[in-house]
């Protein structure tokens, strides 16, 4: 206990603050929200928030704000919420994060924050996304509003790239008094928060709230401009006298399997299923034009352990799937998806098929999926990622048979600001290069952040790039120095 | 927004519409195509750039009343807006001087094509084009194409205008002729471009075909318009939309754009019935009304 003060509003002293329990994320039942597109968290009131506040031991050296990918004052914020000052709370929280309300319900806290927390030794880390959820939920309700106290630079910056990385830099740099105008290519401002997570995770609604709050902070959005074909970036700085451009493109193009009978109808990609549903609102076809195929009644696959991968079968289960299964070809434990996620899938009947492996897509006979051939993995050696690399077994065939399949295996880098930028220099994968600390490309005046420069990641993580390149921008913007 | 300045029937159930939209305008070239979104439920639907005017910031989209939505956008008049219209997408047409180069348009095809054919003729084609149509009210653009053209050839399947017949019949023809063909393009229904790929095959003729798959956002995003060229898996808006015939599977084509059929048939059906939906847009501007119906 020596690493943890007790001069705070806390009133319980720091051996019984150890013996609270985790308090627990109310949410809509299993059987229920199967069928809906609803949000399945329901967030805390104000006294389960003061209840799992009450817990934070307040330790000198706060691992969760060392963890935390854009720096949270977790210690403060949630000492703050101990002293019932929720407002105060959120200010401390929009210090470092543009996107509360986004960050507290889809960021892998297991991973970032809630990693370093030393009740976790004990027993539960605190829940440190519930709450920045709940403050974040609370200054909406509230209508709080920041504005950016410095006087205006009279610089512009271009954004190219309305999701997690983009918003964020959007947000720092407005509040330094740069005019911010952020481009997005699809009709709606979000990017893979709109078109990849679904309304049951994060819903729209959210996402509208956080986005007008950058609004009146003065940050301009455009719609409906792909960026390398509707205008250049040399025509952003050039002709509309843009002073730096920050790219923030985000994942690419889905990658197939390169399996025999990818192209038959009833096979998609992740992107492809999830922004039917999700940016186009084919759950609620014919309501909304787009459609999507008709699962109900059927068997759906979907193929990988990403968050994406659970996004695409938990809502294939909400269309009415029969029988929804994930596909993943290592074990439970390479996972890459949150652990809440895989919890609520669980809960939900989504089946698991792990260490498994389609290799064959099977026609119906007319162009339509009737099933997939898989084989059965096993783990070997490690392999680059320090994962335990998946062997196939031989003579393991089988047939599953689905009407649908949605492949989310991830993505390479879409080329379309890339091979139109002369001297924008990109890796050997194709993605963006720029420096890991200033976010600078090869190009003068020019930043890259987020999945186009990493590949894909997390919301958080192209959070924290967007912050990076903003501090690295207003460096520029102030000493014209690159 | 984007307004609609102009709007006319080239024929039943093909409109023309002249649109603001001075960012596209400016850089669109040959074989490039727009996406629109005319409402908030509305699908996004890819259509075809048929001209472009970059110092009055408007560009000109011919649409084929099929679905639901294309039947909702030929309903709306000058004056009225679509909610969303972004491009230009697609790698733009390979004009070269390559010599003489059969320009073939099907259809609505035709208006994807004729820009090609201007770019062609401009970089010192001779440019031979060959219009096809189920009859003589069909053919479209039959003027323009006549003035990028050293020589046209009108082909309906009824024979009530031009020959009776098909594009490919005229292809064969000309092939037979004798006369020397560096290229072949053509624009139009897949069994159309299909027949003019095994055609050309046979006589080795570079043959490009622009594909109209189904697509979402346009950007290399989704993967929906995921078409099969000699033998890999290729996307159409950023990867095309235009391909050497010789290597496309058509046949995979047709079958993929025909997997929302049924949804795309209760569509119609409702908005038939219930007529227009509600489109919501932002105070101040007009809504598309149904008084022309749907002419297809």
């Amino acid at each position: 206990m020596s690493e943890a003060t007790s001069a705070t509003a806390n009133p319980l002293p720091l051996r019984d603050r150890i013996k609270l329990p985790r308090q627990q994320m109310p949410e809509q039942e299993a059987h229920e929200r199967a069928s809906n597109f609803r949000e399945v968290n329901l967030g805390f009131t104000a006294e389960l928030a003061r209840q799992e506040a009450l817990r934070c031991l307040h330790c000198a050296k706060a691992a969760c704000v060392q963890t935390c990918p854009v720096g949270v004052k977790v210690r403060e914020f949630v000492e703050l919420i101990v002293a019932g000052d929720f407002a105060g709370a959120a200010a401390k929280i929009r210090e470092d994060n543009a996107l509360p309300a986004i960050t507290g319900r889809v960021c892998p806290q297991e991973d970032h924050c809630e990693s370093g927390c030393v009740l976790r030794k004990k027993g539960d880390a605190l829940g440190i996304g519930y709450l920045e959820r709940f403050v974040a939920d609370y200054e909406q309700r509230a209508g709080l509003r920041q504005k950016p106290s410095c006087p205006p630079t009279g610089k512009k910056v271009a954004i190219v790239g309305s999701g997690p990385a983009g918003l964020s830099a959007a947000g720092d740099l407005v509040m330094k008094g740069h005019t911010v105008r952020v481009f997005e290519a699809l009709h709606e401002i979000g990017g893979v928060l709109v078109y990849g997570i679904p309304e049951f995770r994060l819903p729209k609604q959210i996402i509208r709230e956080q986005i007008d709050y950058l609004r009146d902070m003065g940050v301009e959005f455009e719609t409906d401009v792909v960026v390398g074909r509707t205008i250049t970036i040399d025509e952003l700085m050039e002709e509309e006298a843009y002073d730096a451009v920050f790219i923030a493109t985000g994942a690419g193009l889905p990658q197939f399997m390169k399996i025999p009978g990818e192209h038959l109808n009833g096979v998609y990609s992740a992107n492809e299923f999830l922004t039917r549903i999700n940016l186009m609102h084919a759950y609620e076809f014919p309501k909304y034009d787009e459609p999507v195929f008709d699962v109900r009644g059927k068997e759906v696959a979907v193929i990988g352990g990403g968050n994406t991968a659970l996004d695409a079968i938990r809502s294939a289960l909400r269309l009415g799937a029969r029988r929804a299964y994930l596909v993943y070809r290592r074990s439970e434990a390479e996972m890459p998806a949150r652990a809440e996620e895989v919890k609520h899938a669980r809960a939900e009947g989504i089946e698991f098929h792990l260490l498994t492996n389609p290799v064959e897509f099977l026609t119906d006979g007319n162009g339509w999926l009737r099933g997939m051939r898989c084989v059965r993995m096993e783990l070997g050696d490690p392999d680059p990622s320090g994962r335990r690399r998946p062997v196939p077994i031989r003579g393991s065939d089988f047939e599953l048979p689905v009407a649908v399949a949605v492949i989310a295996i991830g993505t390479t880098a879409n080329p379309i600001v890339q091979s139109t930028t002369p001297g924008l220099d990109t890796d050997e994968r194709g993605y963006i290069a720029a420096d890991e600390t200033t976010q600078r490309t090869s190009r003068r005046g020019v930043f890259a952040g987020g999945d186009i420069v990493t590949g894909s990641a997390t919301v958080i993580l192209a959070m924290s790039a967007g912050r990076r390149a903003a501090k690295s921008i207003h460096q520029f913007l102030s000493t014209g120095e690159w | 927004m984007f307004r609609i300045l102009d709007a006319r029937w080239l024929a039943p159930g093909i409109k023309l519409f002249v649109i603001r939209a001075p960012r596209i305008a400016r850089k669109h070239q040959a074989g490039q195509f727009v996406i629109v979104r005319l409402y908030e439920q509305g699908e996004r639907i890819p259509l075809t750039i048929e001209n472009a005017d970059a110092p009055k910031g408007t560009i000109t989209i011919v649409v084929q009343s099929v679905g639901k939505t294309t039947q909702l956008m030929n309903s709306l008049e000058a004056g009225e807006g679509i909610l969303d219209v972004v491009g230009p997408l697609g790698k733009p047409s390979i004009v070269e001087q390559v010599g003489t180069v059969v320009v073939i348009g099907g259809g609505v095809g035709t208006a994807m094509a004729y820009p090609t054919a201007v770019a062609l003729k401009r970089a010192g084609n001779s440019v031979i084009s060959i219009l096809g149509a189920r009859s003589k009210e069909f053919v479209i653009l039959e003027r323009e194409m006549r003035e990028v053209s050293d020589a046209v050839f009108v082909t309906t399947d009824d024979g009530s205008y031009g020959e009776k017949g098909l594009v490919t019949d005229n292809l064969r023809r000309l092939i037979a002729s004798g006369l020397r063909i560096d290229q072949v393009m053509a624009v139009g229904p897949i069994p159309m471009m299909k027949g003019v790929a095994d055609l050309t095959r046979e006589h080795r003729i570079p043959t490009v075909v622009s594909l109209n798959p189904i697509m979402i956002d346009g950007t290399g995003m989704c993967g929906g318009c995921r078409v099969l060229v000699g033998g890999e898996s290729k996307f159409a808006c950023v990867d095309g939309p235009e391909f050497d015939a010789h290597q496309v599977d058509f046949d995979i084509l047709m079958r993929r754009n025909a997997m929302y059929r049924a949804a795309e048939q209760r569509s119609v059906e409702e908005f038939h019935e219930q007529g227009c939906p509600r489109i919501s847009e932002p105070a101040g501007s007009t809504r598309p009304t149904c008084d022309e119906g749907a002419n297809a």
